[in-house]
């Protein structure tokens, strides 16, 4: 594995010696990362090369899947998520999640982004904290005067400015995204790039694309997984954005990104 | 092998940059010709031609551009079309050079005057060579030969040197002939600036196989720019 890494700040989570199993099969193996606080990191690959897998595994959702178990550690402020004394749920607390699919629940937009301070224990008047994280996800002028409407009213694209929005409110370190901008058309998908860059300025985030080109524009640091011969996901490449698109070090990585792999 | 009108889009824009060096190098070629055979009528020929080599390296830019927003290149590939960018500005210099010397042809008339014909031929024969050679090293990514080529650049500054010591002695021995003198100093500096120019496409060549963008041969360039 290639890290072209040479950034002195300490990282905000990290992996060491990652591997995901489904059962006896092992999904991803040996994954050495170090995250960037405040900086965008993508991931990219081929499908089936485990990409999901490691971002899902940074908050336990992975936990959800029957027979999935990680070894190795994931460290985040100091302490491996995996320990047995960590709360998951306060892991997901810290590290939030964007899916793929925009899913509001079925409530006003108001209560979408506020229904993570309620779970928190947040009583009284949540108008403040709504507001700001609406703000943040760029959402609010567009909502503002429409708050009780249903989130499913939302276009593709505000419904998953609000579903950041919602990640937002319960105050995160990071947001991971898979795929957030699979399911929305090229301007929505700007917005969402847009917005991620402004977010990195308070937030780490993690973001799963296929789509290299929004690599390319909205990271700072991008990682190559592929699958090794054995079928579990490997990570063959991981640098500045910059440097992994202009000239990339494996054979591999190179014939991925100009497109020639397979 | 995916990525097949890339492949093919790349393969003809590096056809296209071996084509605009061969009108270089003929322009060259034939600009000197003119000036050994005191031919007015071929050196307008000349001058007129470089028109011709503008429009063909306007002509691979835009294509490269439409190549870039169409194909999103990446890695080699993009390397490849910064560097053919880079590589057709250089040889459209060097047509420049070619119709300067074709200009001298022309102002000289057919004053008469002893010039160095035989070191100013030599002078274009190298340049020529190196030129001919780095496009080839360019077209099949030969780094390697590619980063031998700049040190031949010695050899052109040597024999400017002694032509330019040599034109200026007559110019002392006779001033009636400053400005006719004058304008073959030009033509020296044409062809060694050519020469200058053809390390720049060397640098290329290893860029697009390392990445690495680093001078290969700068100071004289510096002093005649």
């Amino acid at each position: 594995m290639i890290d072209h890494q040479t950034q002195t700040k300490p990282p905000i989570i990290s992996a060491e010696d990652l591997c995901i199993f489904y059962g006896n099969f092992r999904a991803v193996k040996n994954v050495d990362m170090k995250i960037v606080p405040n900086q965008i990191t993508a991931i990219i690959g081929p499908s089936g090369c485990g990409k999901s897998t490691v971002l899902r595994s940074f908050n336990r959702m992975n936990d959800f899947i029957p027979n999935c178990h990680v070894t190795g550690k994931i460290t985040f402020h100091g302490h491996n998520i995996y320990d047995e004394d960590v709360d998951p749920v306060q892991v997901r607390q810290k590290i939030g999640m964007v899916f793929q699919k925009p899913n509001p629940f079925p409530k006003s937009i108001f209560d979408n982004v506020a229904w993570g301070l309620k779970i928190n224990g947040m009583k009284g008047d949540l108008s403040e904290p709504v507001e700001q994280a609406l703000k943040q996800a760029a959402l609010w002028d567009e909502v503002k005067d429409h708050l009780k409407k249903s989130g499913l009213s939302l276009s593709g694209g505000q419904q998953q400015r609000l579903c950041i929005a919602r990640a937002l409110a319960v105050k995160p370190d990071i947001i991971l995204m898979d795929e957030p901008c699979s399911a929305l058309d090229p301007i929505a998908t700007l917005k969402i790039e847009d917005l991620m860059r402004e977010l990195s300025k308070d937030y780490t985030i993690i973001i799963v694309t296929h789509n290299m080109q929004q690599a390319a524009r909205a990271s700072d640091y991008t990682a190559f997984f592929t699958m090794d011969s054995d079928r579990a996901g490997v990570m063959v490449e991981y640098g500045e954005t910059s440097h992994i698109f202009t000239n990339p070090q494996d054979k591999r990585t190179e014939d991925y990104i100009t497109g020639r792999y397979g | 092998m995916t990525r097949e009108v890339l492949t093919q889009q790349i393969k003809k824009l590096l056809d296209e940059v071996l084509l605009l060096g061969s009108m270089v190098e003929q322009a060259t070629f034939n600009a000197i010709a003119t000036l050994k055979n005191r031919d007015i009528h071929a050196a307008r020929q000349v001058y007129d031609d470089d028109q011709t080599i503008n429009e063909k390296r306007f002509a691979i830019e835009n294509a490269i551009i439409i190549t870039i927003a169409t194909q999103q290149p990446m890695a080699r590939d993009l390397r490849t079309l910064a560097a053919i960018l880079e590589i057709i500005t250089e040889l459209e210099r060097m047509g420049d050079y070619a119709k300067g010397i074709a200009k001298v042809t022309m102002r000289l008339g057919d004053a008469e005057l002893p010039i160095p014909i035989r070191e100013i031929e030599q002078m274009g024969e190298l340049g020529l060579g190196m030129l001919h050679r780095a496009l080839s090293a360019f077209v099949n990514e030969d780094a390697r030969t590619a980063s031998k080529i700049p040190a031949e650049d010695d050899a052109v500054d040597a024999l400017y040197n002694e032509i330019y010591s040599e034109l200026v002695n007559e110019m002392i021995a006779d001033p009636r002939l400053i400005e006719s003198i004058n304008l073959l100093l030009w033509v020296v500096h044409n062809l060694e600036r050519l020469a200058d120019r053809v390390t720049n496409i060397c640098e290329r060549t290893v860029f697009i196989t390392t990445g690495e963008l680093m001078e290969m041969d700068t100071a004289d360039e510096e002093e005649n720019e």
